[in-house]
C-alpha cells in the first residue's frame, strides 16, 4: 500500500526527519492560502499521485485531452504562479513514465516552502530479498532516475545492510554519510536523520521509503524534499492508522472489492477472463493463454479452500468486465474441492446469465464430482483435462489465436 | 533416501488445536505421516483426536520435543504469531537436538517479522526453515509417506524426481506431469512465494544433487527477486543431474503484486524473460507451458541415459 508525499512527510516530521514546511491542498483557494501562510517567496507546487516521475510528467485536460502544462511539480516564484500551476494541476490528468498512457487524475496538491539547495542526494530503504535484510541505498546523484544511475555509474550508489539482531550501527550511519562526501554539521545531521528514518521504516512496517532528492541546504542541513513511502500490507493487522491514509481513488475499484472478500485480482487489458486457484497457477494460466495467441483479461487467485460464495463472487467479478469475451476456469484442487467450484460456477452463470464461451479444467481433489456436476447441468461449456487444452479451446472459441 | 524428511520422520504441529491445524493434521495422519503430537500454548496436557488416533498437546515446543523426540514441526499459526512460533521451534530444536526441520505454511506474515525470524534461524546451525507461505514438503513412501503441509497426498508416488517450487498449485501440476510419464517423486518442496523466506532454490538443488534417490529435478519459479537467476548460476557450476525449469508470470504487468507477496516486477527487475534466459544459459531444460513439463522431463531423462 502506498501513500501520498504529503502523508509521508507528516510521518517524517513526527519521526524527526527534517522536511520543509508544507500544506496539503485540494483547491486553488487552499493553495493560495497556503502560499500566504508559508511566508516563503518561492514554493513548490506538487501534484500528489501514487506514481513516480511527476516532475517530468505532463498534465492533460480529461475532457479535451489537450496538453495543459509540462511538469507535475512546479516551482512558483509568485502568488500568481501558484494560482496558475494549481489550476493546471487540480482536476486534471497527470501522465508520467510510471502511470501508463491513461495517467492519473490529480485531486491533491502539496504546497511546500522552497529551500536553498547546495547538493541533491538519493536515499532509499527497502527489504533486500536476497540478503533478507533491510538495505539502505544512497547516492550523490540525487534528482535522477536511480535505475539510470545504477546502469551507468553503479559505483555512485552506496549500500549498507542492517543486521536485524544488532540494528543500524552508528558506524554504518557515519560510513554512509562519509561515502556521500558529507562532513561537519551536514554529516552530523545526516547521521541523526538516517537513524530516525530507519526507526520509522521498522516501526511503520514499511516496504519502501524513497527520498529523491534528499538535499543538503546552503546552511548544511539535511532535508527530505521528497517522500515516497510504501507499507507492507501483511502488517496491516497492527496498523489500524493505515485506513486513514489509504486513498481508494488510487486503486482499481474491482481489485479493492476482490480484496475485501479474500480474492486476489489484478485487472489486465485482454479479453479472456481467468478463474484459478493459487497465485503461481493463476500466472501460468495467463502465460499459457498468451502462448496460444490469446490475451488474459485478469489475474485471479481464489486462494485455497474457497467456499461457494467466494467462488461465485470471483466469477461475477470476471463477468462484469465488459472486455471479457470468454472465460477459462483452471482448478488444480489441493485444499480446494473441485465440486465446490463447479457448483459456484453454475450458480453464478444462472444468476448473471452467461453470454460468453466457458472452458473448465478441473483436476485434483474431487474432480470427478465436479465434472459430474457440470456435465449433468444445462451449462454451455467445454470441459478439458489440461491447462494447455483449456487455453487452446478458449482462444479458439473466441475466434482468436495463431 | 529423499531429502530432509524421511518416511518415518516424527512430526509436531504448532497450532494443532486450531481449525487449520486440525484439518490438515487429519490429512497428514491419513497419508501416513508419523505425527507425534502438537503444541498450542495454554492447551497442554490434553489429547486431540485426529483421524481416529489420539495425539498429545503440549504448551511449548521445548516440552513437546523433550517428550516426543520429534524431527520436524509444521506451523499453522495465524500471521501475527507465526514468526514467534518459528523462533520458538528454532530455539527448541537447536537446544535439544541440534537439528530440526521447521515448515511454516502461514500466509501473510509481515516481511520485517520474517527478516527477524530468518536471521534467528540462520544464526543456529542445523535448523532448516521451509516457507513461509508454502504448501510444505512431502516425501512419498512405500506405504503413504511423510507429508508435511497442505498438498493433496493422493497425487504423489515414490520415485526419483525431485521437485522445488515457489508456488503451491504449480507444484501439484508438476507432480501430475511427472506421473504422466510414469515417474514418481523423491521429495517435493514448496519454498513459498514470500519475499523473505527460509530454504531457497540453491539449498534444494544442492540437497537433490547429493541425494542418491533423486536423478533429476523440476524447478518452478515465478516473477520477483533474483532467486531463479542465482540458482541457475549455481546449477551451471554444481549440478550434474538434469533440471527442468518453468517460470510463472511472463504476462504479469510490472509493478503489480500477483497474489504472492513476492511476485512483483519492481524497477524492471525480476521478469520471467530474465529468469528463462538464466535457465537457458545454465543448460536447464525449459518448459514454456506447465503442461509440457512431463514431455521436457522425458527428453532430459533420455539425454542423460536415464530412460
Amino acid at each position: 500500500m502506498n501513500i501520498h508525499e504529503y502523508q509521508g512527510k507528516e510521518l517524517f516530521r513526527s519521526a524527526g526527519v527534517k522536511v520543509q514546511e508544507g500544506v496539503h491542498c485540494k483547491s486553488v483557494e487552499e493553495a493560495l492560502a497556503a502560499y500566504d501562510s508559508l511566508g516563503s517567496k518561492v514554493v513548490a507546487v506538487k501534484s500528489q499521485i501514487h506514481a513516480g516521475g511527476r516532475g517530468k510528467g505532463n498534465l492533460y485536460c480529461p475532457n479535451s485531452g489537450d496538453l495543459l502544462m509540462e511538469g507535475g511539480v512546479k516551482i512558483a516564484f509568485s502568488r500568481d504562479e501558484v494560482e496558475t500551476y494549481s489550476e493546471n494541476i487540480l482536476g486534471h490528468i497527470l501522465v508520467t513514465k510510471q502511470t501508463g498512457p491513461a495517467g492519473k487524475l490529480v485531486s491533491n496538491i502539496y504546497v511546500e516552502a522552497g529551500c536553498e539547495i547546495a547538493h541533491e542526494y538519493y536515499l532509499a530503504l527497502l527489504v533486500d530479498r536476497e540478503e533478507k535484510q533491510v538495505l539502505i541505498m544512497a547516492s550523490t546523484e540525487g534528482g535522477m532516475d536511480i535505475e539510470e544511475v545504477a546502469e551507468e555509474t553503479p559505483e555512485a550508489i552506496h549500500k549498507i545492510w542492517v543486521n536485524p539482531s544488532t540494528g543500524l550501527l552508528d558506524s554504518q550511519k557515519e560510513d554512509l554519510g562519509i561515502s556521500l562526501d558529507l562532513s561537519g554539521a551536514a554529516l552530523e545531521d545526516f547521521v541523526d536523520m538516517i537513524g530516525c528514518l530507519y526507526d520509522l521504516f521498522v516501526s511503520n512496517d514499511c516496504s519502501m521509503v524513497e527520498i529523491n532528492p534528499l538535499v543538503r541546504t546552503k546552511s548544511d542541513e539535511i532535508v527530505a524534499l521528497d517522500a515516497k513511502v510504501g507499507f507492507d500490507e501483511n502488517a496491516s493487522f497492527r496498523h489500524k492508522e493505515w485506513e486513514d491514509l489509504r486513498d481508494y481513488s488510487e486503486e482499481e475499484p474491482t481489485e479493492t472489492r476482490a480484496n475485501e472478500v479474500g480474492l486476489s485480482y489484478v485487472k489486465l487489458d485482454g479479453d479472456i477472463g481467468c478463474l484459478v486457484n493459487g497465485a503461481g497457477l493463476a500466472m501460468a494460466t495467463m502465460d499459457v493463454i498468451k502462448l496460444y495467441g490469446g490475451e488474459p483479461a485478469n489475474f485471479l487467485d481464489i486462494g485455497g479452500g474457497a467456499d461457494e460464495a467466494k467462488v461465485q463472487e470471483a466469477f461475477e467479478i470476471i463477468l462484469e468486465d465488459p472486455n471479457v469475451k470468454g472465460i477459462l476456469v483452471n482448478i488444480f484442487g489441493g485444499i480446494q474441492r473441485c465440486d465446490i467450484v463447479a457448483k459456484a460456477v453454475l450458480a453464478a452463470s444462472e444468476k448473471m446469465g452467461l453470454q460468453v464461451p466457458l472452458v473448465i479444467r478441473l483436476s485434483g481433489t474431487m474432480f470427478e464430482e465436479g465434472r459430474a456436476i457440470i456435465d449433468s447441468s444445462d451449462l454451455d461449456c467445454t470441459s478439458v483435462d489440461t491447462l494447455a487444452e483449456g487455453a487452446e479451446a478458449i482462444v479458439g472459441l473466441i475466434g482468436g489465436g495463431k | 533416501m529423499a531429502i530432509w524428511v524421511q518416511e518415518d520422520s516424527k512430526l509436531l504441529i504448532q497450532g494443532i488445536t486450531g481449525s487449520q491445524g486440525r484439518f490438515h493434521g487429519e490429512k497428514m495422519v491419513e497419508y501416513g505421516t508419523n505425527l507425534v503430537g502438537g503444541v498450542t500454548p495454554g492447551k497442554g496436557g490434553r489429547n486431540i483426536e485426529l483421524a481416529g488416533n489420539e495425539f498429545p498437546v503440549f504448551n511449548t515446543m521445548m516440552e513437546a520435543i523433550n517428550q516426543t523426540d520429534a524431527d520436524a514441526s509444521v506451523i499453522y499459526v495465524p500471521p501475527p504469531f507465526a514468526a514467534a512460533a518459528i523462533m520458538e521451534a528454532t530455539d527448541a530444536f537447536h537446544q535439544i537436538k541440534g537439528e530440526g526441520v521447521i515448515v511454516c505454511i502461514t500466509e501473510g506474515i509481515p516481511t520485517l517479522d520474517m527478516v527477524k525470524a530468518v536471521a534467528y534461524v540462520n544464526e543456529r546451525e542445523g535448523i532448516r526453515l521451509i516457507g513461509p507461505n508454502c504448501p510444505g514438503i512431502i516425501t512419498p513412501g512405500d506405504n503413504g509417506g511423510c507429508k508435511i503441509g497442505i498438498m493433496p497426498g493422493h497425487i504423489h508416488a515414490k520415485g526419483r524426481i525431485g521437485i522445488v517450487s515457489k508456488s503451491g498449485t504449480l507444484t501439484y501440476e508438476a507432480v501430475a506431469q511427472t506421473m504422466s510419464i510414469g515417474e514418481g517423486q523423491s521429495t517435493c518442496i514448496g519454498i513459498g512465494g514470500d519475499p523473505v523466506n527460509g530454504t531457497g532454490f540453491i539449498d534444494c538443488l544442492s540437497a537433490f544433487e547429493t541425494d542418491p534417490q533423486t536423478v533429476a529435478v523440476v524447478m518452478i519459479g515465478e516473477i520477483g527477486g533474483t532467486a531463479e537467476e542465482d540458482a541457475s548460476e549455481w546449477a551451471a557450476d554444481n549440478m550434474s543431474k538434469p533440471i527442468v525449469g518453468f517460470v510463472a508470470g511472463s504476462t504479469a504487468p510490472p509493478g503489480k503484486r500477483m497474489g504472492h507477496a513476492g511476485a512483483i516486477i519492481s524497477g524492471g527487475k525480476g521478469t520471467a524473460v530474465e529468469k528463462f534466459a538464466a535457465f537457458e544459459a545454465a543448460g536447464i531444460h525449459i518448459a514454456r507451458d506447465p503442461s509440457e513439463i512431463g514431455a521436457v522431463l522425458k527428453v532430459a531423462l533420455e539425454e542423460s541415459g536415464l530412460l
